[in-house]
């Protein structure tokens, strides 16, 4: 693997075979001594166009538990404003000798056009761009999933059959488009519930069910998973529904909707959330609930996804 | 004055002859001709004699974004790719909306003699869509308006887009309307559908286009005004228009060589040389507009030629600027998209390409018919070469052409603007020697 730019091009085995490297990370992190020596001598740049103080975090820990050294360059706000290119911004970092360029951008395909552009030669990791994808934001989903459903013998297995069910504001969410086509490879079963204004165009040819009633969908799907997004301060003041109680009332997870579960169901928000819209406190807080091991397992997959893309000479396998 | 005699052509209907051009004008026509001593003789045996292809639709960027294209470099790309007109939009910095600036544009192509050079008069006031600009001064200046658009921006306030058509016939002039919702394509970057939700690009849905059309034919008919909607784009706006026709409204439609040829689908690489506006649309979208231009519910092919500098697009898809440079592809696109798949014959491309949009322009001493005494405006194209389109085909300053590194089919071998070479052997001709060249044929007024 050259890059990770999304999960919709990533094949199955490749997809395993990051869950089990970050199986590997994950044992590490219950050492003693956290730290691998694999990426001594190497450069991760984490290049963030947009806030996101959790994201960042977490590939500085992944990097740095690998033994890169890790250069935060944050580049708030859109390059134009600033003056400066994406362009003149990636031939920056190569002239430092960036072997790895991890990038959050609120524009869609940023990533890709760094990786394609030839202006930089460092493996690119996408942390997030626009509505498009944030892959290892999936990977360590469908991580968490595998875990909470095979146990330790995880390793190797995907996650046939398995139910999840993705509620909120899909029309923005990267990490919905992340989810789903990863979660397809994987063989679970996908159903998104949200407000009609709220579903893409055309997302009736995903492979995902498409509901607005989120009871009736909870009481005849009986999801494995149930996924809740973050409805966006911005979006709320933009009509795509009238107002947040009543987003609350009707895809909320509150605590009827948590009881009404199956007790074997796991609850899962790629936070930061919001109690009382979105989740309630009682379900984020629920035994039911993965929010914490998934910012744990989010540093184990980064360390798979850095260690699979800069370890060993990136030439011989470009 | 040159003489040039053009051996073996064949017309557009079918039939072979020779021409001779003298003194700006086809003297003769017919087999055998012989040309006085030291004419230029070419031979055209194979080629296609076109009338010079007229596009009503030129983004020449000057006055203003001169770092883009200007009216020498812009009516260069133009007689590389055939044409001997162009009508420049209205869209430059200031703003063609007096008569001042549209007189400047015309001397400018005057000047530089590659083309006719029409200027579009803007609708309203600095593209502003508030109030009429003098639509009456730039009618009766030096430049003679007869189409006016606030192209980049649509007319979207009703009441004033009935003004300007009833206005506008006072002079027996034109509306060409952008057609766009600004309220449905705020931030909008590509075609609204599965695609633009996976890339995760913000929708620009057909229905912007299509709702603006409707309520103008509906605005044409009931002010008995002439209406002219630019670069349609999906296969609904081709129904409205039909529908429009169908009822005797006097709408006119035009749609780009690219939405006759490519598809959303190339997006996908985030690669912002298919970035603009209205956005590539679906397969289903591109054979309904192909059949509307058979079946005579669009009119004409006009290029929206938009050049840009490089770092305008070399960044991020959101940050890019809308528009991809036409002129010198648009008829090998043509050719590839109607001509080779059976649908049009050269007749029709003359047509298309020539004839209409000089008559929806009011573009005066355009001849197509190749009749003798007539203004010697034509080109000659190799329908049978192909070739990969590269930077050597493109003759304005910008390279943001969307067919670069494609295979496309035939080339532009001579064109004649008013009697003189402008293209020779597929090569264009030096500013200078063109500038001379109309100066002599009295084009440049000073």
């Amino acid at each position: 693997m050259r890059h990770l730019l999304s999960t919709r091009d990533l094949l199955r085995d490749d997809a395993i075979g990051l869950l089990d490297i970050a199986e590997d990370m994950s044992e590490v992190q219950n050492r003693e001594v956290k730290k691998l020596p694999t990426l001594r001598g190497k450069t991760v740049v984490n290049l963030f166009f947009e806030d996101s103080t959790r994201t960042r975090t977490s590939f500085e820990v992944a990097a740095k538990r690998l033994s890169a050294d890790v250069i935060n360059f944050s580049a708030k706000g859109s390059s134009v404003s600033k003056g400066e290119s994406l362009k003149d911004t990636a031939q920056t970092l190569a002239a430092m000798g960036a072997d790895g360029v991890v990038i959050r951008h609120s524009a869609s395909g940023a990533p890709q056009v760094l990786a394609q552009s030839g202006w930089i030669d460092a493996g690119v990791v996408n942390a997030g761009d626009g509505t498009h994808e944030h892959p290892t934001q999936a990977l360590l989903d469908a991580f968490t999933m595998r875990r909470r459903i095979h146990g330790d013998a995880a390793r190797g297995r995907d996650l046939d059959g398995v139910s999840v069910m993705i509620v909120g504001d899909v029309l923005h969410s990267r990490v919905a488009r992340s989810n789903l086509w990863l979660l397809e490879t994987l063989g679970a079963h996908v159903t998104f519930v949200a407000p009609a204004t709220l579903v893409p165009v055309g997302a009736s040819t995903w492979p995902a069910d498409i509901r607005y009633d989120l009871d009736a969908a909870l009481a005849e799907v009986r999801p494995d998973v149930v996924m809740l997004l973050r409805i966006q301060q911005e979006r709320m003041n933009a009509a795509f529904f009238p107002t947040t109680r009543e987003y609350a009332r009707q895809w909320g997870l509150d605590d009827e909707r948590l009881l009404a579960l199956r007790p074997d169901s796991i609850v899962m928000h790629p936070g930061p959330m919001n109690r009382g819209l979105e989740i309630s406190s009682r379900a984020a807080d629920s035994a039911q609930s993965t929010v914490i091991e998934q910012v744990a397992n989010g540093v184990s997959i980064r360390m798979a996804v850095l260690y699979s893309l800069l370890s060993g000479d990136r030439e011989a396998r470009s | 004055m040159t003489t040039t005699l053009i051996t073996g052509a064949t017309l557009p209907d079918g039939t072979t002859t020779d021409l001779l051009i003298a003194d700006g004008v086809i003297a003769e026509r017919g087999a055998g001709l012989s040309g006085p001593a030291g004419a230029r003789v070419l031979d055209a045996a194979g080629l296609v004699a076109l009338p010079g292809l007229v596009d009503l639709h030129t983004h020449l960027r000057e006055p203003g974004f001169e770092q883009s294209e200007t009216v020498l470099s812009g009516t260069r790309a133009a007689a590389a790719g055939g044409f001997t007109a162009v009508f420049a939009m209205a869209n430059t910095m200031p703003v063609s909306d007096t008569a001042g600036v549209v007189e400047q544009v015309q001397a400018l192509g005057d000047a530089a003699g590659y083309a006719t050079v029409r200027p579009i008069g803007a609708v309203t006031v600095g593209l502003g869509g508030e109030r009429l600009s003098e639509i009456g001064a730039m009618a009766n200046s030096r430049a003679g308006v007869r189409v006016f658009s606030d192209d980049g921006k649509c007319v979207h306030d009703s009441l004033l887009m009935r003004r300007a058509l009833e206005y506008v016939k006072t002079f027996d002039g034109v509306v060409a309307q952008h057609a766009q919702d600004p309220r449905l394509t705020e931030n909008a970057q590509m075609n609204e559908g599965a695609l633009s939700s996976e890339l995760g690009l913000k929708g620009w849905p057909a229905v912007a286009e299509e709702s603006i059309i409707a309520r103008d034919v509906l605005l044409a008919k009931h002010v008995g005004a002439r209406l002219h909607i630019c670069h349609l784009s999906t296969a609904g706006s081709v129904d409205v228009v039909r529908w429009a026709k169908a009822r005797g409204i006097e709408v006119t439609a035009e749609v780009t060589p690219h939405h006759l040829l490519l598809t959303e689908e190339l997006i996908r690489s985030y690669d912002a040389r298919y970035k603009v506006n209205p956005p590539l649309r679906r397969d289903e979208d591109v054979r309904a507009l192909r059949e509307g231009l058979v079946d005579g519910t669009i009119d004409i092919v006009a290029t929206d030629h938009a050049p840009h500098p490089e770092e305008s697009k070399d960044c991020e898809w959101d940050h890019a600027s809308f528009g991809m440079v036409g002129l010198e592809s648009a008829l090998s696109v043509v050719q590839a998209a109607m001509v080779d798949t059976g649908l049009f014959d050269w007749a029709d491309v003359a047509r298309v390409l020539s004839q209409t949009p000089a008559q929806i322009g009011r573009l005066e001493g355009h001849t197509h018919s190749f009749e003798i005494g007539a203004s010697a405006n034509l080109v000659l194209v190799d329908p049978a070469s192909s070739s990969t389109f590269s930077v050597d085909r493109l003759a304005g300053k910008s390279h943001n052409s969307p067919y670069l590194g494609m295979t496309l089919p035939g080339s532009v071998r001579h064109t004649f603007h008013r009697g003189y070479p402008t293209v020779l052997d597929g090569s264009v001709l030096s500013a200078s020697e063109v500038a001379a060249a109309a100066t002599a044929a009295g084009v440049a007024r000073g």
